[in-house]
């Protein structure tokens, strides 16, 4: 047979960090895809023999983007180890700087990286396609984007003194309380951080309705998907137990607590790619396949915490009749709607005269060798466990990481973009965007894992077998 | 003055440096004006092309990386190693102290989540990790530190600011220069 196979790759093979090979049948046609993510840091071996308590400064590191959500699943599993709980009052700040990370992370996300495309077009001049390309033609929008992040990222400012790798969240609570002047300077935000992301919602409908051919095919594969949800199944970041739901919307599991994650979750090492393919352990591989991240917590949801946000959860919700969306580009507009309930959850928050209270951490010391936590990234649930000898030394860490878990449904949705565009061994113009922006509605924090952050340059080879080049296509 | 060419890049690294050099927030318009920014996780990229200044964020921690800080050196007039992993590998070199087997052994086979069907990653496309993690310095020519973990953002925009006006950063001037 003669297989032949196209490789995309950034343009400088260096700065890539996620490269895709296409292999085609004899007839020229996609039958294979496999999305090479290139990169690997090691965190589970070299945290052996360490410290537990260490583990909520290091494992930040593991992403600038989500480094909260690494230090709350950590310090989660160290409280698991002391068996204590926070106070309530660390519980409020913990929330808050986990809703400035997703705030800040998803205005990333929108503003930074994809909202170049919906502004200026994915064939629009690709020097001009980034925030400051925006900035040029519609200042206002680029200026609120840019302030929009920079609020998220005073959440955690303004309660630890850092915006990056925050050190204030410990076992037991938080070492820093929020003052007064803090919290009144952050509640100024309010008005001004709403409004922007509803700007941003009308963006993102407007686009929904000029583009619904492209929208509604894009990558719609239906999967299961797997979230966080509260006590009566709203919408949850922070803290609260887990929801499996299928296809259709079925709920497979129901108020799992996160500790129980290894009777549900598996994972796979695949050769071509430094990151684990995850499954839904009754299912099995590849049936088993879920989705996390905002889409998913949208959709495993039975409502949202604050007014706003229903009422576009609702709008969301009869998009599909109140079953699952499945369509990857959704992740945008889910993601602002998780904006929006960040928003309106921060200034509930902050009015709670508990708020500023310095009753903000409980001491506990070793008691148990095992701790798990989880917390919903911006990207989705991850999962941290930790085993340690009775000195509290760690003997063994695992972590799930949220991009991992859409690792295969990235991979599943390049193959069916790649089907669409190569027909008989030519590549359709629009491919190598249209590749791209399926990635990239993933917003892939691939730093947990790689980097390709923002807009991948791109080429494709085809290569027969005997590994000759046949045939190059760059973009820009 | 002529527009300045200003490139950003991340090695093995979190990417922590970058958003910490996004938290300059509005004042990205001002690096606009004197800068283009011609290459960037941010911005749609090309091939490097020469710059005046690249930011680099991260240690060398493959092939890939050794090739790439090398045409950065060869492309960039004044090369910024940014960040803690950049200038002396921090976080990114804790897999030295471990055989990169024993590394790869515990992720890809051991992880309690992991089932027995899997395999060690290794195909061409992917990057090959050096045995050990190495800081910019020790391959290249670096023209200025800055470390931090990241560095705070108004420390990244002074040290910026400076050197597309043509003046050498005095970061005795800089309150919040730290490791860590
Ligand atoms: S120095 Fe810190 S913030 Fe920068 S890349 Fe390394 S771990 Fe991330």
């Amino acid at each position: 047979m003669d297989k032949r196979k196209i490789f995309i790759s950034p343009v400088t093979r260096i700065e890539g960090h996620a490269n895709i090979t296409l292999e085609l049948d004899e007839n020229g046609n996609v039958s294979d895809a496999l999305f090479h993510v290139n990169e690997f840091r090691g965190f589970e071996k070299f945290c052996e023999g360490r410290m537990y308590t260490e583990m909520p400064t290091i494992t930040p590191r593991i992403c600038g983007i989500c480094p909260t959500s690494h230090t709350l699943a950590s310090v989660k599993a160290c409280e698991m180890i002391q068996g204590i709980q926070p106070t309530y009052t660390a519980n409020l700040l913990r929330r808050l700087m986990h809703i400035g990370q997703n705030l800040s992370s998803h205005a990333l996300s929108f503003f930074h990286l994809s909202a170049p495309d919906f502004l200026l077009g994915y064939d629009g001049d690709p020097v001009k396609r980034n925030i400051l390309g925006i900035a040029e033609k519609y200042p206002d929008i680029a200026l609120r984007g840019i302030r929009l992040r920079k609020f998220g990222q005073e959440l955690s400012e303004r309660i630890t003194g850092k915006k990056i790798h925050i050190m204030g969240i410990v076992p037991g609570g938080m070492a820093y309380a929020l003052t007064e002047d803090n919290r009144k300077a952050l509640l100024e935000w309010i008005p001004e951080a709403t409004e922007t992301v509803q700007k941003a919602i009308e963006i993102i409908k407007r686009f929904h309705e000029e583009h619904a051919d492209m929208v509604n095919s894009f990558a719609p594969s239906p999967t299961l998907y797997l979230g966080t949800v509260g006590p009566n199944g709203e919408h949850e970041l922070y803290d609260g137990k887990l929801r499996f739901i299928d296809a259709d919307g079925t709920i497979l599991q129901d108020q799992l607590a996160p500790s129980e994650y290894l009777n549900y979750i598996a994972e796979r090492s695949v050769e071509w790619s430094y990151l684990k393919y995850p499954y839904y352990k009754p299912l099995g591989f590849e049936k088993g396949f879920y989705r996390v991240g905002p889409l998913a917590r949208l959709n495993v949801a039975s409502r949202m915490k604050t007014p706003l946000a229903q009422k576009e959860f609702e709008n969301f919700k009869s998009m599909s009749g109140g079953k699952p969306v499945h369509g990857a580009f959704f992740y945008h507009y889910t993601r602002l709607i998780e904006a929006l309930s960040d928003v309106e959850d921060a200034a509930r928050i902050l009015q709670d005269p508990m708020v500023t209270s310095t009753r903000i951490q409980h001491h506990g010391r070793w008691n148990y060798e095992e701790g798990i936590g989880s917390s919903e990234a911006p990207r989705g649930t991850l999962f941290h466990h930790y085993k340690t000898d009775e000195t509290g030394k760690l003997l063994n860490v695992n972590l799930l990481i949220a991009t991992g878990q859409n690792n295969p449904s990235m991979n599943r949705s390049v193959l069916e973009v790649a089907q669409q565009y190569v027909k008989g061994g030519d590549v359709k113009e629009g491919m190598l965007n249209r590749v791209e922006s399926t990635i990239r509605c993933y917003d892939p924090c691939l730093s947990c894992s790689t980097h390709a952050l923002g807009q991948m340059p791109m080429l494709i080879r085809f290569v027969d077998k005997s590994g000759t080049l046949v045939k190059e296509l760059q973009r820009g | 003055m002529a527009k300045k060419k200003l490139a950003t890049v991340w090695l093995g690294g979190c990417s922590g440096c970058h958003m910490s050099l996004l938290d300059i927030d509005e004042r990205i318009l001002d690096v606009a004006k004197l800068a283009d920014i011609v290459k960037s996780p941010i911005v749609d990229g090309k091939e490097l092309p020469e710059v005046d200044i690249a930011l680099v964020e991260g240690s060398v921690t493959s092939d890939e990386h050794l090739r790439e800080i090398l045409h950065i050196r060869h492309q960039a007039k004044t090369l910024i190693a940014l960040g803690d992993c950049a200038v002396m590998t921090n976080v990114t070199g804790m897999r030295n102290y471990f055989p990169l087997k024993e590394v790869f052994e515990t992720s890809y086979v051991n992880a309690i989540s992991n089932d027995s069907e899997g395999k060690v990653p290794n195909h061409p496309s992917l990057l090959k990790l050096n045995d050990k993690v190495v800081p910019l310095q020790e391959v290249v020519t670096v023209d200025f530190v800055l470390p931090g973990c990241p560095p705070d953002a108004d420390t990244i925009f002074y040290v910026l600011f400076e050197f597309l006006n043509d003046r050498v950063p005095d970061l005795s001037k800089v309150k919040k220069l730290k490791y860590g």
